[in-house]
């Protein structure tokens, strides 16, 4: 950190490509998946969709090639420091709204909704809709079981989840302790470090998978089931999502690290990789307490 | 990675580079700020043609121009388009010019995102338009997109108008990023937080909003895109969902949304009135509390918009006494408003004039939206032309007219050039007559039980409906000096001082005219 204004780009052509990349990959998407519903094929959105994907990860890394060139010469100053965190830090932000929606959504469902439809309360009136349904939490039978087939099983809490949840935990450990190595600039021992807490990562995606397959094959539980499936699979899906791109994100911090980047007092992105991994863990423990156990 | 370094070039000497890469490229906030707002205007007078046909079409009963399928597509893209496209990106245009300048600021804090929070737009409005002419139509449900409507019966063109959602909300959660790093990071050496200027401040708590509620849009779009797709019963009863929940998690997000097109509104009111007023703005730090109570209050009080679904008594309480609270703050900014001007020595410039048609027409959008929040009685407005004139009451002569003040107010900054004041003042008046004439008698047509987004209605209401066409094709054909008056000031006309206005305060008021490219390089020194 040397210079002393504050840092302005010149121009820049990644972003009008990121944008081109990401209309492709909307376009691409919208195709796809609208075919697959009308059961057609040879669309040509799953092409637009996979140049879309490609042309953006090439861009992202063409971009923050830029970025990291720019910070490894010395342009960057603390001011420039500082608008990376409040920029990492309010992004962070927007993901945790994005999963607030979810959590509302699962507590309307669970608390109000299923309860109405089999009668409860003031609104129980809906109840004369189907006449007879139990509500119920997890919600086993639904309400019209030709439509949606409810589970015939949940998935139990104090196996893969369990297992899931201190491979996760161990994991915010682990990279905590990878980046006391880096303050102190023992890299051999930051590259451990990452690499445990990538496998972590790595091994909770394994579990996870084979979660999902347990849960179509055995139990029954599937995006169909009903909403206590939809709500199960969209948080554990997102956040299974969001684990993915953070382990992406930290194997990318390991070969800058073993690259010989960053160094005691200059290592932003390490950190912010960090603070997103805590977040990724944060939502699990409301996933593993709210979804699976409660 | 390869070792040698490819930084962009640092050089700062020079102006803008040449040809059309200097817009597709650009780091520099004023290019933006100048793209964001020619964009918007584009859009203005796209969703603006919408409304004419829809107002064409409902100028006598029966169907005359269009089909009942074609006319809600008008009024669910009408809807989308003036929110998504003419006024936030047109307020995010406006961030993006003065922000950097008002707090003495080399640039945005993050240049390089500030230019793709823009170049998503015009990907996204194409495709949300290409939906128009997809096989079964363009989305037809509404711009609140309600479940079932926007789900099980929706055409299939509903993907793609969630994806161009989806690409809106990158857009807007990177732009308010952007201008939160900027406020919080780039001040000026001696620039406080209660020195900043009032249009500062609003944009900081907007962008707040913006980060907590857009991604509750991109939630529940998602969830549309699941119980379309993927067999989820999110928002169907037969699998335990509920649609009514489409519509609170819809209105967690939609109503911070209707702060974030009013707050900076406010912003740029309290700007302008003490320049033609000649006084300091009365209250600054009561506007400053105002603000934020306003927003925090925001997020409770969604469920204003869904008092006839059937929610529990306490919820109809609660929400109607929390929408009544956000009255408090809102009154004391009209009051500061008006005291700010008394007494003081007023002149009448197009600025002041669109900035006192706000003050007064806000108001009257302010008290019909007290009427709204009153449950018992909104049983009877609801889903009613008394809704459509409320909040057209508060974003036309409200959110719109905020912007054009603000387009004469910083016009010269902008261009060097100063406006064609008579030409400013025509608009003015044909724009506050057309309003009012539009939007005024749907007032009545609610309070008589017309319903809104139908093409045709009974006899009884014909009257009124013809008035208001009228109306509408004033307010429509005048925005054509508008633009007229923007095109001559950019191209000529009298020379603009540097301080422009004779009682202008403000860092941006001390640069020339027009500004230079690159403003602030060295940081000022705040007094």
């Amino acid at each position: 950190m040397s210079s002393a204004a504050y840092y302005v780009p010149n121009q820049s052509r990644w972003p009008i490509l990121a944008s081109i990349a990401l209309f492709l990959m909307a376009v691409g998407a919208g195709s796809l998946i609208n075919d697959m519903s009308a059961e057609k094929s040879g669309g040509v959105g799953v092409w637009s969709l996979l140049l879309g994907a490609l042309c953006m990860m090439a861009i992202l890394f063409g971009w923050f090639r830029n970025v990291i060139n720019e910070s490894m010469s010395g342009l960057y100053n603390e001011q420039m420091d500082r608008s990376y965190r409040w920029g990492m830090s309010w992004f962070i932000f927007s993901e945790l709204m994005f999963f607030a929606a979810f959590f509302g959504t699962l507590f309307y469902v669970r608390n109000l909704a299923v309860p109405w439809l089999g009668g409860e309360g003031e609104k129980g009136v809906s109840n004369m809709l189907w006449e007879g349904f139990q509500a119920q939490w997890p919600l086993m039978t639904t309400p019209d079981m030709e439509a949606f087939p409810g589970p015939q099983q949940v998935i139990d809490p104090w196996h893969l989840p369990l297992i899931n949840t201190i491979l996760l935990v161990s994991s915010s450990f682990t990279v905590t302790v990878a980046h006391k190595a880096l303050k102190m600039g023992e890299r051999s021992r930051i590259v451990l470090w990452l690499a445990i807490t990538v496998l972590l990562g790595a091994a909770f995606l394994v579990f996870q998978a084979y979660e999902y397959i347990e849960a179509y094959h055995d139990l029954g539980l599937t995006l169909h089931a009903g909403v206590y499936g939809a709500t199960f699979f969209i948080l554990t899906g997102f956040h299974g999502l969001h684990v993915t791109l953070g382990s992406v994100m930290l194997i990318i911090m390991w070969l800058r690290v073993l690259r010989g980047h960053f160094d005691a007092d200059n290592h932003f992105a390490f950190e912010a990789v960090n603070w997103y991994w805590h977040f990724v863990d944060v939502v699990w423990v409301g996933l593993f307490l709210f979804v699976y156990i409660i | 990675m390869d070792t040698t370094l490819s930084v962009d070039s640092t050089e700062h000497g020079h102006g803008p580079a040449k040809g059309l890469g200097r817009w597709f490229f650009t780091t520099n906030h004023k290019d933006i700020g100048t793209l964001y707002l020619w964009f918007s205007l584009l859009m203005f007078l796209t969703g603006g043609c919408m409304a004419l046909m829809i107002r064409a079409e409902l100028f006598q009963p029966g169907l005359q121009l269009v089909q009942p399928e074609f006319f809600n597509q008008m009024t669910t893209m009408h809807g989308l388009i003036m929110v998504f496209g003419a006024v936030m990106p047109a307020f995010v245009g406006l961030a993006n010019w003065m922000i950097p300048i008002m707090v003495g600021a080399p640039d945005m804090a993050l240049p390089r995102m500030n230019n793709w929070s823009f170049w998503i737009l015009p990907f996204a409005f194409s495709l949300m338009l290409s939906t128009l002419f997809m096989e079964g139509g363009g989305p037809n449900f509404g711009w609140t997109f309600y479940a079932p409507l926007s789900t099980t019966y929706a055409p299939p063109s509903v993907t793609f108008f969630i994806f161009a959602v989806h690409m809106m909300g990158f857009s807007s959660i990177m732009g308010a990023i952007n201008i939160i790093a900027t406020i919080l990071n780039m001040r000026a050496p001696g620039m406080t937080m209660m020195k900043l200027p009032l249009f500062v401040w609003t944009w900081l708590i907007t962008a707040f909003l913006l980060i907590a509620v857009m991604p509750v849009l991109a939630g529940v779009v998602t969830m549309m895109l699941m119980d379309i797709h993927f067999g989820t019963s999110f928002f169907n009863a037969a699998g335990g969902g509920d649609p009514v929940l489409f519509q609170h998690v819809f209105w967690f997000f939609g109503h911070p949304e209707v702060y974030i097109m009013i707050l900076p509104a406010f912003g740029i009111v309290s700007e302008i009135i003490p320049t033609f007023a000649r006084k300091k703005l009365f209250g600054y730090a009561s506007m400053v509390y105002a603000t934020s109570s306003i927003a925090l209050l925001s997020f409770l009080v969604w469920a204003h918009h869904m008092f006839t679904v059937g929610l529990p008594l306490a919820g109809e309480l609660f929400f109607m006494y929390a929408t009544m609270l956000i009255a408090v703050p809102t009154g004391v900014k009209v009051f500061n408003w008006v005291a700010t001007m008394f007494h003081g020595s007023m002149t009448f410039e197009t600025p002041m004039l669109f900035a006192l048609a706000f003050v007064v027409l806000f108001t009257i959008g302010g008290f019909s939206g007290l009427m709204l929040a009153i449950a018992p009685a909104d049983f009877q407005y609801h889903d009613t032309y008394f809704v459509v004139a409320h909040f057209h009451y508060v974003l036309v002569p409200g959110a719109i007219f905020s912007i054009m003040a603000g387009a004469y107010y910083w016009l010269p900054k902008w261009t060097g050039h100063m406006l064609n004041e008579r030409l400013g003042k025509a608009h003015f008046w044909l724009s506050f007559i057309g309003v009012n004439v539009t939007f005024f008698p749907m007032h009545f047509l609610g309070l008589a039980g017309m319903p809104r987004r139908i093409p045709d209605y009974a006899l009884q209401f014909a009257d009124f409906n013809a008035v208001a066409s009228v109306g509408a094709f004033i307010f429509g054909l005048s925005q054509l000096l508008f633009v007229y008056n923007i095109i001559s000031c950019i191209r000529g006309g009298e020379r603009a001082t540097d301080q422009v206005w004779e009682g202008s305060h403000g860092l941006e008021w001390t640069l020339p005219s027009p500004a230079p490219y690159h403003t602030f390089t060295q940081p000022p020194v705040i007094k």
